[in-house]
């Protein structure tokens, strides 16, 4: 999977990196930074959560063939 | 090359043929007018607003062009002069109005602080209710206006500032929301009675803090544990020592701190009653999700945080319909195309969640009540994200959006375990009040309140009427 996130809509609230604090981080004000675009597996129930609470929706799974 | 002359000019919407345009219409009747511009018009139309051109902007492809412009396309800061007078004509800010927002975002609405925001509102509830009788009425209006003041002085400025308030506060800052009528785009100052009730309420205000800050200064906190954002600002000296805020000052950064959080959800809070009470169906389903995830004594801070289906879509679902905020403006600083047409530089230009949330076919049955609608798979305001707008959109979202849930699931997580409601007046005079830019509840907005019997938990009391 790959992680895509449209920064128009990121606002920083950091609720990804609560959820997923191997893929996501947030400095202090910034907008999220993607730690690693294509996380491994085991990471993926982090990152479901992250896209499906993102207070602005600026996230997004891409499944890769 | 393409330039805004190119393209043709929006239609422009029917009326408006005296001095101020569409004014004295969007003072009485704005929602009407604005579906107006979409039905006559289409995604782009434009109606006057005294001197000048307001372009509105519905419908999904519009709605994105608007909410995706940056601040250098779309100037916010200079689309609502109503606002001065409340804020403080002359209050100089340390930073301009997006920094403001993410100086706001960084200390107070943050993920990480949101757990504890949550038990604050439980406790300002709890405290609300406690002075009730067994049964009795409360004005939803005052009711709502008075608690969003303490929860959102409480999480946004400091408990120790909540705990230096009373209703006095709530009341003055009523009187200032009130004072945002749109004969402001013609003259802020203009000599109304509304406007000379806002200067009064502002000085008011001033008096209060002033008095806090006297009786602060006299007896400063003895723990730095306690010390909120007023010990900082007042901690904050010029090169002389003289303090560098002065009440007048602190005053307005207050006052523009709690602006956005208060009537949006004081009327949402309100809205979300309303409509519960008339759609008992949807009432009993609220009730029931609140016995399941209360059962095991979960507490309202962790709670308010996690999913709650049913009364998250019964909320999001008063916020389609009756959104807080009705039109949304900026200023366009250059010449701007949109679906063809042109918009010209100096042009207001306008979105508006009433319109853009009861689009047809975006949200089928568009005029009813349907939480149902956001369950899944429906979920039409994840499918909808350019027309459900009542938090606007994009880059200029409302930050205080995750904040605002919360808050109003923690509220309802409390007032509906020990309390029942009903209406106390024709379910069609619940209404709306446009004549200010602040919309608010019209008055009388009366519902009475029983508290709930002890042994009997909140579905079996309502399934045993």
């Amino acid at each position: 999977m790959r992680v895509a996130v449209d920064l128009d809509l990121c606002q920083g609230h950091g609720v990804c990196e609560s959820e997923a604090p191997t893929v996501f981080e947030l400095a202090k004000r910034e907008k999220v930074a993607i730690l690693d675009g294509t996380p491994p597996e085991e990471t993926r129930p982090g990152v479901e959560a992250a896209v499906r609470y993102c207070p602005t929706s600026a996230l997004r799974i891409v499944e890769e063939e | 090359m393409t330039t805004a002359l190119d393209h043709k000019q929006p239609p422009r919407v029917s009326g408006g043929e005296e001095e101020n345009g569409h004014l004295d219409e969007l003072r009485v009747d704005p929602i009407a007018l604005l579906n107006r511009v979409r039905s006559e018009c289409g995604d782009v139309g434009v109606f006057r607003l005294a001197q000048r051109d307001v372009v509105l902007m519905t419908g999904a492809g519009a709605n994105e062009f608007f909410f995706r412009a940056p601040e250098e396309v779309l100037d916010q800061a200079e689309a609502y002069p109503f606002m001065t007078p409340v804020f403080g004509e002359g209050v100089v800010f340390d930073a301009p109005p997006e920094r403001r927002r993410e100086m706001l975002h960084n200390q107070a609405l943050r993920d990480k602080f949101m757990r504890g925001h949550a038990a604050t509102i439980a406790e300002e509830v709890a405290l609300m209710v406690s002075g009730w009788a067994d049964q009795g009425q409360i004005d939803l209006l005052d009711w709502f206006a008075e608690l969003t003041i303490y929860t959102s002085s409480a999480c946004l400025i400091g408990k120790r500032f909540r705990g230096e308030l009373d209703k006095r506060f709530a009341e003055l800052y009523h009187d200032l929301e009130q004072g945002t009528d749109a004969i402001a785009y013609v003259d802020p100052y203009a000599p109304i009675e509304s406007f000379r009730r806002r200067d009064a309420a502002r000085a008011g205000l001033v008096q209060l803090v002033e008095g806090i800050m006297e009786r602060r200064a006299q007896a400063p906190p003895s723990d730095e544990e306690e010390r909120d954002l007023l010990d900082v600002l007042m901690s904050i000296t010029n090169e002389d020592g003289s303090p560098r805020f002065l009440a007048d000052e602190v005053t307005g950064m207050f006052i523009s701190m709690m602006f956005a959080g208060h009537h949006t959800t004081s009327g949402t809070a309100a809205w979300t009653l309303i409509e519960l009470l008339r759609h008992p169906d949807e009432l009993a389903a609220v009730d029931r999700e609140l016995v399941d995830l209360y059962a095991d004594g979960a507490e309202v801070s962790y709670q308010a945080l996690r999913e709650m289906p049913r009364l998250e879509s019964a909320i999001k679902e008063a916020l389609r319909l009756h959104p807080p905020l009705i039109l949304l403006l900026r200023v366009a600083k250059e010449d701007l195309e949109v679906d063809g047409f042109a918009v010209q530089a100096g042009q207001m230009v306008g979105t508006s969640p009433s319109v853009s949330n009861r689009i047809p076919e975006d949200f089928p049955d568009a005029d009813e009540f349907q939480p149902s609608r956001y369950l899944e798979p429906r979920q039409e305001d994840r499918t909808n994200p350019w027309t459900w707008i009542p938090f606007g959109a994009g880059r200029h979202r409302c930050v205080g959006a995750a904040f605002a849930m919360m808050q109003l699931k923690a509220i309802f997580s409390v007032l509906l375990s020990d309390w029942e409601f009903e209406l106390a007046q024709p379910s069609d005079t619940y209404r709306n009040d446009h004549s200010k830019m602040v919309v608010q509840l019209q008055q009388p907005c009366v519902v009475r309140y029983r508290r709930r019997p002890v042994a009997e938990s909140a579905a079996d009391a309502r399934g045993a009427r």
